[in-house]
């Protein structure tokens, strides 16, 4: 099911947190929201599950608007951070609860009478098929009988993808489903929520703070700061053509490098003791911060114009990378730069080093936090090119 | 008891000198020397505590079931063995099963009333929005009284011809009672007194329970088409508030057990024994008749229902509410 979200805000009294979301996912998508905590993801997702109710706004879910439908009329299924197990039920009837409260009525519900009632046993039969079913799939098979209590994370992560499969719902809400397991099964999950995906072809909105996680389940990552849509795009778009400063210095590890820098005559910008020259169509004086990822970074020799010069004041070995960190005159953090460690094997700390940034990497932001993009560029090439001044 | 509060500190250095002698032949020596210490450490610890406990707990449960065990009377300067003679008029007693039966009756309206209507009022109290502190007061009021104070108060209201109670029946045209005087009505009306009186205690502890329900759970209620309100009730709250649930039973059942204010005050056991319970039965024999050997009996035999039922209670109800 596509799902649809036009100008959709959320205020709990004077305290706006959602501000005019607008939001087209389309059928079978991954899309995840991903934000610090308190930027709105998570209300989104309930308003778009139900459970909340917007302040003005519409929801639609496969062409049909649902605003002020209960949660359990909009078929969709939720996976909570908390995994919201019912502890007095075992798994089984864990994840027959959708079934049951879909498939048998009140009277068929309750303990002694509804045995006796005309279809409660088959259906009740069909109920237990299709959680074994799921279970398998599942590998939880096994733990039907046992209680949440008894379960280790990994396990009760299961059993609430499993109780929001069980009914095969159009659209799966998860709720930063993983950030309760240690990091290996983390990683593990992440795999079998992708495969879920794949398999299942519906379509999933995952809300996250982990851009680890957003960046390798998302067909598409929407990014949201302080009640605010950023940018809608693929991860590697996200990555490396951010619409805003925020999106840019959110997404990365190490950091992006912000630096300072001044528009001067014919497009030349200066940042950090050095000159560099964009094609940029504006005017003397203007400020701009000039965004550099620290793998866009390469070693040089010559100093002068185009390189930053510093001291190395710390180096971390990754293995097959080096990050380090440069002390560069006027600039007040130092820069990061990742390096490939056969490249730059012989640096330490105290050294003077030279870095040079790949020209056609360098991000360029105006004071507002909006990405300028260069003139002569096409829309596919969006990258603000930069010539070093020889 | 200061003198072995006082002596942990010196120990404890004590014990660090030994930690640093270097290890030598003396290390065996050390260490029972240490193990003697901790000995006295944890004595001195738990000894002010354990002689309080002896003191005023186990000493005067063992006297009561020596006296159970002899004809004493109160104030008496000699008594005699009668072995378990007291035990075999107790259970012989005619007295004795009216006023068992009677306090079963009386448990079993003032436990189910009690979590009933205090679990509703805590549903409507936290499902309410407004002045959630005024009514929580209100209802809790009762429990905080003097129950003796309370009762006069109610008999007041049971008056047969000035209270309050009857003229409002009689206003409406229903028929009246002499409530606390008729037997068929006197011990309902004491449990009605005991469920007013214990409803505020349960009310806050299930609002407590209530309170500590997460919101996914009703979320994922909702979701899953458990949004009705009974299917809440039955899917979330009451299984959530189980633990709660047996502990307020437990806590009820012991003061409804041990109920004896409102029978002193109010009726002294009559009309007719109706409305005598265990309690004052025990009073009466050991206090008013003197006869402690028998109110001896009669306290071992409380002693032993109160226990008995609190286990199984405990153990019944723990099985089934702590969900592991």
């Amino acid at each position: 099911m596509s799902i649809s979200l036009s100008a959709i805000t959320k205020s709990f009294g004077k305290n706006s947190v959602l501000k005019e979301i607008s939001l087209d996912i389309a059928d079978g998508e991954f899309l995840t929201l991903l934000g610090p905590s308190g930027c709105g993801k998570s209300t989104l997702l309930r308003i778009l599950a139900g459970l909340e109710l917007q302040s003005s706004g519409t929801v639609s879910i496969g062409g049909r608007t649902v605003d002020g439908v209960r949660p359990k009329r909009r078929d969709v299924a939720m996976v909570f951070q908390s995994y919201a197990l019912y502890p007095h039920m075992t798994v089984a009837e864990n994840m027959a609860l959708p079934l049951r409260m879909r498939g048998l009525n009140a009277w068929q519900r309750l303990p002694l009478v509804g045995r006796l009632l005309p279809g409660t046993r088959i259906a009740k039969r069909q109920i237990e098929e299709e959680v074994r079913r799921t279970a398998d799939a599942l590998s939880i098979g096994p733990l039907l009988d046992r209680k949440p209590g008894q379960l280790s994370g990994g396990q009760r992560q299961r059993v609430a993808l499993g109780r929001a499969m069980v009914r095969q719902p159009t659209v799966f809400l998860m709720d930063e489903p993983l950030s309760n397991l240690d990091a290996k099964l983390r990683v593990q999950m992440r795999a079998e929520i992708k495969e879920l995906h794949s398999r299942l072809g519906v379509t999933f909105v995952y809300v996250t703070h982990d851009q680890s996680e957003a960046m390798t389940l998302s067909n598409r990552v929407a990014v949201m700061l302080d009640g605010e849509l950023l940018q809608v795009a693929p991860p590697h778009e996200i990555y490396a053509d951010p619409d805003d400063r925020r999106v840019a210095e959110f997404i990365g590890s190490p950091k992006i490098n912000m630096l300072a820098g001044t528009v001067r005559e014919r497009g030349r910008i200066d940042a950090a003791g050095t000159t560099l020259s964009a094609v940029l169509d504006m005017p003397v004086g203007t400020l701009v911060a000039v965004g550099i990822r620290p793998e866009a970074f390469h070693l040089t020799h010559h100093a002068g114009a185009g390189s930053f010069a510093g001291t190395v004041r710390l180096v971390e070995h990754m293995g097959s990378d080096l990050f380090v960190h440069l002390d560069v005159r006027g600039q007040g953090e130092p820069l990061i730069a990742r390096l490939l460690a056969e490249r730059a094997p012989h640096v330490t700390i105290g050294q003077t080093l030279h870095l040079a940034a790949d020209l056609d990497r360098v991000l360029l932001f105006d004071e507002a936090g909006r990405r300028i993009r260069t003139t002569r560029e096409g829309r596919g090439a969006s990258v603000a090119r930069l010539r070093e001044m020889a | 008891m200061m003198a072995g509060i006082l002596s942990v500190p010196d120990h404890l250095r004590r014990r660090r000198a030994t930690s640093t002698r270097p290890p030598d032949a003396t290390v065996e020596h050390a260490v029972r020397g240490h193990r003697h210490a901790d000995i006295a450490t944890a004595w001195s610890l738990a000894g002010p505590a354990l002689i309080l406990l002896m003191a005023l707990f186990f000493l005067p449960v063992l006297t009561v079931f020596v006296i159970a065990l002899t004809d004493w009377q109160f104030g008496a300067s000699s008594l005699s063995f009668v072995g378990l003679a007291n035990f075999r008029e107790v259970f012989a007693d005619q007295g004795f099963h009216a006023s068992f039966l009677n306090t079963i009756l009386y448990v079993l309206i003032v436990v189910p009333g009690t979590i009933l209507l205090g679990l509703g009022i805590a549903l409507l109290i936290e499902s309410g929005k407004s002045c959630r502190a005024f009514y929580r007061a209100l209802h809790f009021l009762p429990f905080m009284a003097t129950l003796t104070a309370m009762a006069i108060a109610w008999e007041a209201l049971l008056h047969p011809t000035i209270g309050l109670v009857n003229q409002t029946l009689a206003g409406f045209g229903l028929p009246t009672a002499n409530w606390l005087r008729d037997e068929h009505t006197v011990l309902p009306v004491l449990a009605v007194i005991g469920i007013w009186q214990n409803l505020g205690y349960a009310m806050v502890l299930f609002l407590a329970g209530l309170k500590a329900i997460p919101q996914d759970l009703y979320d994922a209620a909702d979701v899953d088409g458990a949004d009705a309100w009974l299917d809440r009730l039955r899917t979330v709250t009451l299984p959530i508030l189980g633990p709660v649930t047996m502990f307020v039973s437990i806590v009820v059942a012991l003061k409804a057990f041990e109920t004896f204010d409102t029978v002193q005050v109010l009726t002294q056991g009559g009309p007719e024994h109706a409305s005598e319970m265990l309690l004052y039965t025990l009073y009466r024999e050991s206090f008013q008749y003197l006869r402690t050997g028998y109110g001896s009996a009669v306290a071992v035999v409380f002693l032993a229902i109160v226990v008995a039922l609190t286990l199984v209670q405990a153990r019944l109800m723990d099985r089934k509410v702590h969900y592991q």
